[in-house]
């Protein structure tokens, strides 16, 4: 099963084989949707004005499957957080269609978005929980999941108590609970030091290499975007438009190395040139 | 398979503990000024208030402001006096509770309901703020005749008073979740009551218990001022207030109003105690 394959390697394989009669209900509600979207996202000429009156996305289709992972790479107003919410549910279309399963959906926002009284363990927990997962099977897969991210030893921390790049970990380990197999990646590094950044881009990309999902990563950094990518997908600004697409053919698993490649500047090179076409 | 973990990369949380730790101990030693400056206060007020009785008023005319040792001789020493009081404020105080009890299930309530349309909102809001402004003195009456001139009514004048702050302090409180929670539970597809249990009711907790401390006050005030209408039963310390008026005993009168503001105050506190306690668990801690 496609979805079993995924989990089990994020998760250790004793929590993800367990499963409550809820989940399985949700499993078979994927089964049944899967004929109709296989396994991704795809937008259909989707337009969305905002009541306001401005325009944040016109005519945008997109399509992720399972084994790409894309990045948005766009100027600030370009509607790439805009396209990631509407996939998410958190925003409707004026026009067009948008497809996804949102059981299968994981979404990392731009801040931790962390309850404050909540400690590191019980807030990785609450979105099974809040799915009806058994307290037992919660607290393992959470435990499993915080481990993961490297933040065992602080499950009784309160997010205050973290550091900015441990709040994001532990954001990161409370999607992977609800085991998703789509990954939404709201500028989730944005606000990071370089070298966390960094360490993290290297994992998430080994983290796809060994068990591929489909994935969308909106970023304002062209390296960023070329380095985790196996597209880049430019927007343009106000009304956010797609402008170019620009395939990524570097094989996985990436290595650091990559980055001092001359294709890799080259390629680095053609989409910073792309973002500034589209910017103008 | 990889963990995603980069320890050296991140700042250990140790450094940012210890200077958490310094700083609490500093704000150990303020205290010292914190009680000896408005016992200073307190102190100068007195002075002032027995020079401008001793010196100030003329003789005949003293009895309007006694001196503030005639009132700890008179009121408070006077052991038949201070019981008829006590027991007054006990029964002042007993109203006052069950008063605000109710106002705070009600409020609490109101500011839930409200919080969950649109519509219940704007069909509930202008009738909460009319509650605020009716002079509850115009109907006190008619909650005699409604009620009767006993304890129930003075409960009811309680619950009127101090219910406006707890309903506008719950549905501000539930209505200051950040939209980032609240996308974070729409992806959760978490329900109605989840939502309210685990993210608006939590969040909401430090602004209710801010209206239970402004409302404990104002239940002590509806209580006192029920007393002065309601007269059968247990005399609460507002009717000895209306008498001690009448016999022109201003020691007395001065000494009931020191007991009841000491009501108020210790039930502020309490709530200050439970703020500080929520505050703590709610973890919005200045961290940064």
């Amino acid at each position: 099963m496609l979805m079993g394959g995924m989990i089990s390697n994020l998760l250790s394989r004793p929590f993800a084989l367990a499963s409550t009669p809820g989940e399985r209900a949700r499993a078979g509600a994927v089964a049944a949707n899967r004929a109709a979207i296989a396994s991704g996202v795809k937008l259909e000429d989707v337009s969305l004005t905002f009541p306001n009156g401005t325009q944040a996305l016109e005519r945008v289709s997109l399509s992720v499957q399972t084994g790409e992972l894309v990045a948005l790479l766009g100027a600030s107003g370009s509607g790439k957080s805009t396209l990631l919410r509407l996939l998410a549910g958190f925003e409707k279309p004026t026009s067009g269609v948008v497809h996804a399963d949102r059981s299968q959906l994981g979404y990392v926002f731009q801040d931790a978005t962390l309850l404050p009284w909540r400690s590191v363990l019980t807030n990785v927990e609450l979105p099974a929980r809040i799915n009806g997962v058994a307290p037992g099977l919660c607290r393992g897969r959470a435990l499993a999941a915080i481990e993961r991210v490297g933040l065992s030893g602080f499950e009784q921390h309160k997010p205050a108590q973290l550091s900015g790049g441990m709040r994001m970990r532990a954001s990161i380990a409370r999607m992977l609970t609800l085991q998703p197999r789509i990954f939404l990646f709201d500028e989730p590094f944005g606000a990071l030091d370089d070298i966390t950044r960094e360490s993290l881009n290297q994992q998430l990309v080994d983290m796809f290499a060994s068990e591929p999902f489909a994935g969308l990563f909106v970023t304002h950094s062209v390296r960023e975007s070329v380095f985790l990518s196996t597209r880049v997908v430019v927007l343009s600004p106000r009304p956010g438009r797609i402008a170019t697409e620009i395939p990524v053919p570097f094989a996985y698993p990436r290595s650091p190395e990559l980055a001092y490649s001359a294709e890799f500047a080259e390629l680095t090179g053609k989409v910073a040139r792309a973002l500034r076409e589209a910017s103008r | 398979m990889r963990a995603l973990s980069t320890k050296s990369a991140d700042a250990a949380p140790g450094s940012r503990r210890v200077a958490r730790s310094q700083r609490s101990l500093v704000a150990t030693r303020r205290p010292l000024s914190r009680v000896v400056a408005p016992t200073l206060t307190f102190l100068a007020f007195l002075l002032v208030w027995s020079l401008v009785s001793r010196f100030v008023l003329d003789p005949d005319r003293r009895f309007l402001l006694p001196t503030p040792l005639s009132v700890v001789r008179n009121g408070i020493l006077q052991s038949d006096g201070l019981v008829e009081m006590l027991s007054g404020l006990a029964s002042t105080a007993e109203v006052a509770l069950a008063g605000l009890a109710i106002a705070i299930v009600l409020g609490v309530g109101t500011g839930i309901l409200m919080s969950q349309a649109r519509w219940i909102e704007y069909s509930i809001y202008p009738y909460a703020i009319a509650l605020q402004t009716i002079p509850i003195l115009a109907v006190v009456p008619l909650l005699g005749y409604w009620f009767g001139f006993d304890f129930q009514s003075r409960v009811i004048v309680c619950v009127l008073v101090s219910l406006f702050p707890l309903i506008t302090n719950t549905l501000y409180g539930l209505k200051s979740v950040e939209s980032g929670h609240h996308d974070l539970f729409t992806l959760m597809r978490a329900s109605r009551l989840q939502r309210l249990l685990h993210l608006e009711l939590p969040a909401a907790l430090p602004a209710i218990v801010t209206g239970c401390k402004i409302s404990a006050g104002l239940a002590v005030i509806g209580s006192i001022v029920a007393d002065f209408f309601f007269r059968q039963g247990e005399p609460g310390i507002g009717r000895l207030i209306d008498i001690y008026r009448q016999r022109l005993a201003t020691e007395q009168l001065m000494t009931a109003l020191v007991l009841s503001s000491l009501l108020g105050l210790s039930l502020f506190a309490v709530f200050e105690v439970l703020s500080r306690l929520v505050d703590r668990w709610h973890g919005v801690a200045k961290a940064a």
